[in-house]
């Protein structure tokens, strides 16, 4: 039985397409003719000057059309806005300057993808390396290496906030509990990457750009700015369905400014799939961010105050909607907490990482990671149970609608209901007993909790929080949050719709469908839903798209008034037909009816119909009911106020979670036993989409709590390159949860719905990092869990490893480096022969592995083309050797910098030659070295195996020049067993 | 994400494979299951200007049982090789590894012989093959040599195989009746290569331990008599004694954490069916 | 032994979903693209490239396989199956895509050709496959919108189905 008349249970109507094949994705479109293909030179380096770009013989490769740089772009285009003033320009491709490993350098238009990867390869771009900053923290630093040299610090904006009595709350509080605490970089990675069909029309002087962006639509003019044209000049559709996106496609828009700048330049159509590589390096990411929080706390663990200090790692540009990651939760920082007092500093802060934007939980995983990580050290600090002390803190089932300290309204909510209801039903009690049990065991088992507010449907002026109330006043007024949809009907009465959600995957088609045809009693699969958009063609505000889980609470709703009009008219005519009142009209299995004598029924086809057959006989006053806009925004969300309160959002919905969570004795591996969560989020309009959806924010919040991180090196190589090294989860690391629901509907959407779609986002990562914690207390105390957590970190939260047994020395750790290492080689000459060898070009030329030709370019500076290879990976490298700190014939310093399609090594070494007393030498090396690029994100682990064999390779064939053969000891002798002395 | 360009040659026999290998030498590569030199060449991390593929020839088909030991022509896939229903109690070992290879979708490509030439160190096959007395048969054009496993890798991604040879075969030794054998592997996840993976074998004469993940090669180490109480310090003794690193899957520590307690637990395995 | 050069396209046969096939690649053509690009056969998808996610895995000569990880040339004469090939008729759905529907195994369908591949294949040769021994083809597969249980519950549902069905032949 269909509940409400809405089809909750339904099929979907998206499914059956999908399941045969017939999809109709991005890379499924027919491209025009003389479409040309896209292939991006990216940087290899975190921090560099670009001194030179030589792009001839790239040019000249049969079917290549163009290769393009950034001052190429800059001709035709100009930088992407920003929404905070600051002087600094945001290009989608580098301008003389790179500023993190995947930076656009060098676009190829070839004739298809492979011709302008080869042609990619041909590129040969000089780098002048700045030393980078990775981390926030460093970042703020003094002596910090700057990214912009305009802004003369890496420090965006800082901005102060103040709501209630904060130090009165403070100076009054029993207790000040801290928390400082980071949340990484991770991404909810769609399985489909960006792709981008663009043309210009040299006449029209207008776009026409086809891609699987997902809004929100706000990014139309930053875009349509970029390239110089007015908003209808750029034509934005895109495909009917998408592979995901989960807030990331709202990053493919740098590329549709820079390949429609492309198109422009040339004269033809432009397509380009991102691939994975190109994904994981430089799509988009959650922003990492490092919080410290301080709560004021009474003694029966009551919160008076928070106090956040928060840093946001933006990466190397400010991009828009960024620094939306910071203000998104901004009407939300105390949770589901009753708490009145609160105090905010919020930096922004550029390192040297690919720029951030949207990525589902928008912010909430950040906001929450702290707080409930605060509230769980609470009950450990004061002795109490989280349980209480969580339930205690919650805003009061009679408190709605509240206003929280920072100007949020919630809407409606039964926190204490739907607490313990999960309790119960989750059974909580009977964790605990097993907890007990396993710990009566010795085993690591601990529980954790999280409540969490869930906001949805975004106010378009909550970024504006992060401009002070003057640069408000004068930047103009923001707010609201506009959605739109149409609806349709034909000559033969039959409906379509079109919606501006941009769905990826969540079903909108289906739930719109099921709402149109409960308000003409038809049946859902008559209806069509197209979910398609075109800037051209739709109706769309900047709110439209796939974010902030809008659709159920807003596009839906707009949907229904649509409807509900048409309704209205639909009736009307019926009524004037029938010889009835409009308000006794009923609509039923293709019929509309009176309701008291449903025989006197006519067919909803003719009477839908008339608009276009007979307007004439249309009663007066009533429209034709051929085509219904609706435009809804609620009126709730308004601009932020003079004292910097934000409703940042329309809806709040409510989730408890709670899971137990043991350490694997053997793996050390987090394992997730039992997981409830329980979420209010006001009516449900699909029972299996509202399932689908808490399910997959799980699986991806799994990802991020255990498995998933962005990964950089100190030198500022990306290490997370492929999917084997940033690990989605598998169908074996996801355990399956328990999901429970309350409902109380939000009496400011149309339907009564609320988002659903991003809780466990937000919540899970924290709950698991709470369990873990809890796990671990008995051994190791109070740990400050940081995520992922993997084994290996948890082993090391552990207490230490046994010692090695007597005469088997601990390892000297590395110093820190990419790559590191030492060691010792003999060779059968003397000190002064060898070094001879090492001071000329020729023969270096002769010992180096794999040199093509070494150029002396002074007595200590050697150029060399130099070809590697470790197994199947061959790379070509151009190699700057010099030699340094000279102490002939004892020691000297070799530093070396080398570049290649491959990737990119910088290094020193010291050599040390002492006689072995029989003639022959020592030779001792040690090495550290920072390699970035390509290898470094896909193959790290093989680099400290290049770096040995090519050492061995080094020393091996030294050992051979010096006229000796070398001593048949270890991984030398092998080395030149393999290098050809055998053959 | 595309391959440069190559030369493909399809071959009939193992002779003409061995042929275009021995002539080109280190521009051509033998293409077997492709699930990792396509990967590689997708990343242009390698960038052949010549692929021989040997699946088409039926020669290179063949499983051998001879002289006690199970020979594996270089076109044997890894799902075959599992298929084989006298795998069991030939040898339970590599019976009980190979499910570890990555997934079903890539040992219906992948083969055993690819996998010892890959010489990945965390690799499963390479491990097993260490542990079991293996051999590579190296041809060079019609010469013929055989190399002892554990002499065959020497680093990395690297063997004692020359660039214009290839692997013809490969032998593993049976198991003996009475030798009980163990396994156990850590990975971050299903089908993911090995953080570490051990592997044991347990005779009356002789305990046999070997470990894969930790060193540049596969690592192996033979008690004459050990006795399960000494377990835990020998292996703690063999975990600080390999040279473990860090990398962004796991630190070192942890690594010779995975030595200890996965080491314990292939043993006890190894020694619950030895008679 | 044949030599194809780098250079040129060259012809390649087989049999796709039934039905003989003709095609023409540079030997560096991934069978992916080849599908997709050459033979309009744009169900089997392309996520990642390098063998770890899964999408665009289809049959070769009756086994699972990523055809990301194949060149197109090395298919000549082997038979091909894509998730295009899986539906009794134009307008209806086999057993396992019917199950997909019904327990909302899918959201953005992106990953689910690959998937209803490697399920079929399985289903096809063990059809006493049990939740474990599906999720051991299933690990061969990244889904990123339905936390893949649904997935799990559709193909031992679908098992179901197929069993009875030929009991009842
Ligand atoms: C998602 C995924 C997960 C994986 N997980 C694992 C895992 O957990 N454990 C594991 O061990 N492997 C794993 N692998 C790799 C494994 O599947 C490969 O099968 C194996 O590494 C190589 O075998 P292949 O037949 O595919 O060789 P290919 O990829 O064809 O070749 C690999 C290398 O060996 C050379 N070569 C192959 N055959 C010969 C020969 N006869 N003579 C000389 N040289 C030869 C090739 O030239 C090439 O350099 C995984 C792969 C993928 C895609
Ligand atoms: S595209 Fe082939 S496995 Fe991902
Ligand atoms: S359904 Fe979207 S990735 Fe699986």
């Amino acid at each position: 039985m269909p509940k409400d008349g809405l089809h909750q249970t339904m099929l979907r109507v998206e499914d059956a397409p999908l399941l045969t094949g017939r999809g109709q994705f991005f890379d499924d479109l027919p491209t025009p003719h003389g479409t040309v293909h896209a292939a991006i030179l990216r940087s290899p380096h975190a921090h560099a000057k670009i001194t030179d770009i030589s792009t001839d013989a790239a040019r000249r490769l049969a079917g290549v059309h163009a290769v393009l740089t950034g001052e190429d772009y800059a001709s035709v285009a100009s930088p992407l806005m920003v929404g905070v003033k600051l002087p600094i320009e945001c290009w989608p491709i580098a301008q003389n300057k790179v500023r993190y490993v995947g930076e656009p350098v060098a676009v190829v238009l070839a004739d298809d993808r492979y011709i302008a990867e080869d042609a990619v390869d041909l590129i040969d771009v000089s780098y002048d390396t700045l030393a980078p900053v990775i981390d926030p923290l460093k970042a703020l630093a003094d002596d910090a290496p700057v990214l912009h040299d305009e802004m003369g610090s890496n420090l965006g904006a800082d901005r102060y906030f103040s709501y209630g009595d904060p130090d009165g709350a403070f100076a009054e509080a029993d207790h000040v509990v801290e928390i400082s605490v980071r949340y990484p970089r991770n991404s909810c990675t769609p399985i489909e990457t960006y792709g981008v069909l663009t043309r210009w029309d040299p006449h029209t002087r207008s776009y026409d750009v086809l891609s699987n962006f997902q809004g929100p639509f706000s990014i139309h003019p930053v875009i349509a700015r970029a390239l110089n044209v007015p908003g209808n000049r750029l034509r934005l559709r895109t495909p009917e369905d998408s592979g995901g996106s989960f807030g990331i496609k709202q990053g493919v828009f740098p590329y549709i400014a820079l390949l429609s700048a492309c198109a422009r330049l040339t004269d033809r159509p432009v397509k380009w799939v991102e691939d994975r590589l190109e994904h994981l390096t430089a799509s988009v990411s959650a922003t990492n961010r490092a919080i410290t929080l301080r709560a004021a706390v009474t003694a029966k663990g009551r919160v008076t105050a928070l106090d956040y200090d928060q840093v946001e790692d933006v990466g190397a540009y400010l991009r828009a909607p960024e620094p939306a990651t910071l203000y998104r939760m901004h009407g939300n920082l105390c949770g589901a907490y009753d708490i009145a007092n609160l105090r905010v500093r919020n930096r922004i802060v550029m390192t040297n990482k690919t720029p951030t934007g949207l990525n589902r939980g928008f912010g909430g995983p950040q906001i929450y990671f702290a707080l409930e990580r605060l509230m769980q050290r609470i009950a450990v600090e004061l002795g109490l149970d989280p349980v209480n002390v969580a339930r205690d803190n919650l805003i009061s089932s009679g408190a709605f609608p509240y206003r929280t300290a920072s100007g949020a309204t919630y809407d409606s909510g039964d926190y204490q209901n739907a607490f313990d209801t999960a309790l119960k039903d989750g059974r909580y009690d009977a964790l605990c007993q097993k907890r007990d049990a396993a710990r009566a065991q010795g085993r690591l088992y601990g529980i954790g909790l999280t409540v969490a507010v869930e906001p949805s449907v975004s106010n378009m002026g909550y970024l504006s929080t992060a401009l002070t109330p003057a640069e408000r006043a004068k930047a103009g007024q923001k707010n609201g949050a506009q959605s739109c949809a149409t609806i349709a009907i034909d000559p033969v009465g039959s409906i379509t719709v079109q919606i501006d959600s941009v769905p990826q995957g969540q079903g909108h088609k289906t739930v719109a469908a099921s709402i149109v045809a409960e308000r003409f009693g038809l049946e859902p699969g008559a209806i069509t839903v197209v979910a398609a958009m075109d800037t051209g063609k739709d109706a769309w505000s900047i709110a439209a798209g796939n974010y902030s889980s809008r659709f159920a609470a807003a596009s839906a709703g707009a949907v229904r008034i649509a409807a509900g009009r048409l309704r209205e008219r639909i009736a009307a005519i019926a009524a004037s037909q029938l010889d009835a009142r409009p308000e006794d009209i009923e609509f039923g299995n293709g019929k509309v009816f009176i309701a008291s004598n449903p025989e006197a029924a006519l067919a909803f086809a003719r009477v839908a119909s008339t608009g276009h057959w007979a307007p004439g006989t249309l009663p007066e006053g009533i429209a034709a009911p051929m085509r219904e806009t609706a435009i809804w925004t609620a009126p709730e969300l308004t601009a932020p106020t003079e004292e910097d309160g934000i409703n940042s959002s329309l809806c709040h919905a409510f989730i408890f979670d709670f899971c137990g969570v043991e350490i694997d004795p053997v793996t050390h591996e987090a394992r997730v036993d039992h997981y409830v969560t329980m979420h209010d989020c006001g009516t449900i309009l699909h029972e299996g989409m509202v399932e689908g959806q808490i399910r997959g924010a799980f699986a991806q919040a799994v990802g991020a709590a255990l498995y998933e991180e962005y990964a950089y090196d100190d030198d500022g190589a990306f290490l997370a390159g492929t999917l084997a090294d940033y690990p989605v989860p598998t169908v074996h690391e996801i355990p399956d949860l328990t999901i429970l629901h309350t409902c109380t509907p939000s009496p400011l959407t149309p339907l009564g719905a609320k988002g659903v779609g991003e809780g466990n986002c937000m919540s899970t990562p924290v709950c698991i990092a709470n369990a873990v914690a809890d796990a671990l207390a008995p051994a190791s105390g109070n740990v400050d869990v940081t995520l992922p957590l993997s084994p290996a970190r948890i082993a090391s939260y552990l207490p230490d490893e046994p010692a090695p047994p007597e005469g088997i020395a601990q390892p000297r750790p590395g110093p820190g480096k990419g790559l590191s290492g030492q060691g010792e080689a003999h060779v059968g000459a003397a000190p002064q022969e060898i070094w001879d060898l090492l001071m000329d070009a020729d023969q270096l030329a002769a010992i180096i592995p794999g040199a093509h030709g070494v150029k002396r370019l002074s007595p200590t500076h050697f150029l060399a083309d130099v070809t590697l290879g470790v197994g199947p990976v061959k790379g070509r490298y151009r190699v700057q050797v010099g030699l340094s700190d000279l102490d002939a014939p004892n020691n000297a310093t070799l530093t070396g910098k080398a570049g290649g399609a491959l990737g990119t090594g910088e290094g020193s070494g010291r050599v040390t030659l002492t006689p072995d007393g029989s003639g022959g030498t020592v030779i001792g090396y040690s090495y550290d070295a920072a390699v970035g690029g390509k290898v470094a994100s896909v193959g790290g682990r093989l680099l400290d195996g290049a770096a040995k064999i090519v050492i061995g390779q080094f020393f091996a064939a030294l050992g051979r020049r010096a006229g000796d053969a070398p001593q048949p000891d270890g991984i030398i002798a092998r080395m030149c067993g393999w290098i050809g002395g055998r053959r | 994400m595309k391959p440069a360009a190559f030369d493909y040659v399809r071959c009939e026999t193992l002779d003409e494979a061995c042929e275009v290998i021995a002539q080109t030498g280190d521009d051509a590569r033998i293409l077997a299951g492709g699930q990792s030199l396509v990967a590689m060449m997708n990343m242009r991390l390698a960038t052949p200007a010549v692929l021989v593929d040997v699946m088409p020839a039926p020669d290179a088909r063949k499983v051998a049982a001879e002289n006690g030991t199970l020979k594996i022509f270089a076109a044997v896939r890894q799902a075959s090789l599992l298929d084989d229903p006298d795998l069991t109690w030939r040898n339970p070992l590599l019976a009980r590894m190979l499910p570890w290879v990555g997934h079903p979708q890539t040992r219906a490509r992948g083969t055993i012989c690819g996998s010892v030439a890959h010489a990945d160190p965390s690799a499963e096959i390479p491990l097993a093959l260490a542990a079991l007395d293996g051999k590579v048969i190296l041809r060079r054009g019609r010469k013929r040599r055989s190399v002892k496993a554990t002499d065959f890798f020497l680093g990395m991604m690297l063997t004692d195989k020359a660039d214009d040879e290839m692997i013809e075969a490969v032998t593993f030794a049976d198991v003996q009746q009475g030798t009980g054998t163990g396994f156990a592997e850590f990975g971050r996840r299903k089908g993911d290569f090995a953080i570490v993976a051990c592997a044991a074998l347990v005779s009356p004469m002789r305990v046999r331990f070997a470990v894969g993940g930790v060193n540049d090669t596969p690592f192996v180490r033979d008690w004459d008599n050990l006795s399960p109480q000494d377990d835990a310090e020998a292996l703690n003794a063999l975990a600080w004694s390999l040279d473990a690193r860090g990398d962004l899957h796991a630190t070192a520590r942890y690594r010779r954490d995975l030595v200890r307690h996965l080491g314990a637990q292939a043993l006890k395995e190894a020694r619950s069916c030895a008679v | 032994m044949r030599r194809l050069t780098a250079t040129e396209r060259h012809p390649v046969r087989f049999t796709l979903n039934g039905k003989p096939a003709e095609g023409t690649a540079h030997p560096r053509m991934l069978l992916s693209d080849f599908l997709r690009g050459v033979q309009g056969a744009t169900g089997t998808h392309v996520g990642c490239e390098h063998g770890v996610c899964g999408a665009c895995t289809v049959r070769i000569d009756g086994a699972m396989a990523r055809s990301c990880l194949t060149f197109a040339v090395q298919i000549e004469g082997a038979e091909i199956d894509t998730v295009e090939a899986l539906a009794p008729a134009p307008a209806r759905l086999s057993v396992l895509q019917d199950a997909f529907r019904k327990h909302h195994a899918l959201q953005c369908g992106f990953c689910t050709p690959g998937i209803l591949m490697s399920l079929d294949t399985l289903l096809a040769t063990e059809s006493q496959a049990d939740a474990e021994r599906i999720r051991d083809v299933l690990s061969g597969h990244l889904c990123r919108c339905t936390g893949y249980q649904p997935i799990v519950a559709a193909a031992l549902d679908a098992a179901q189905t197929l069993r009875e069905e030929t009991d009842n032949a």
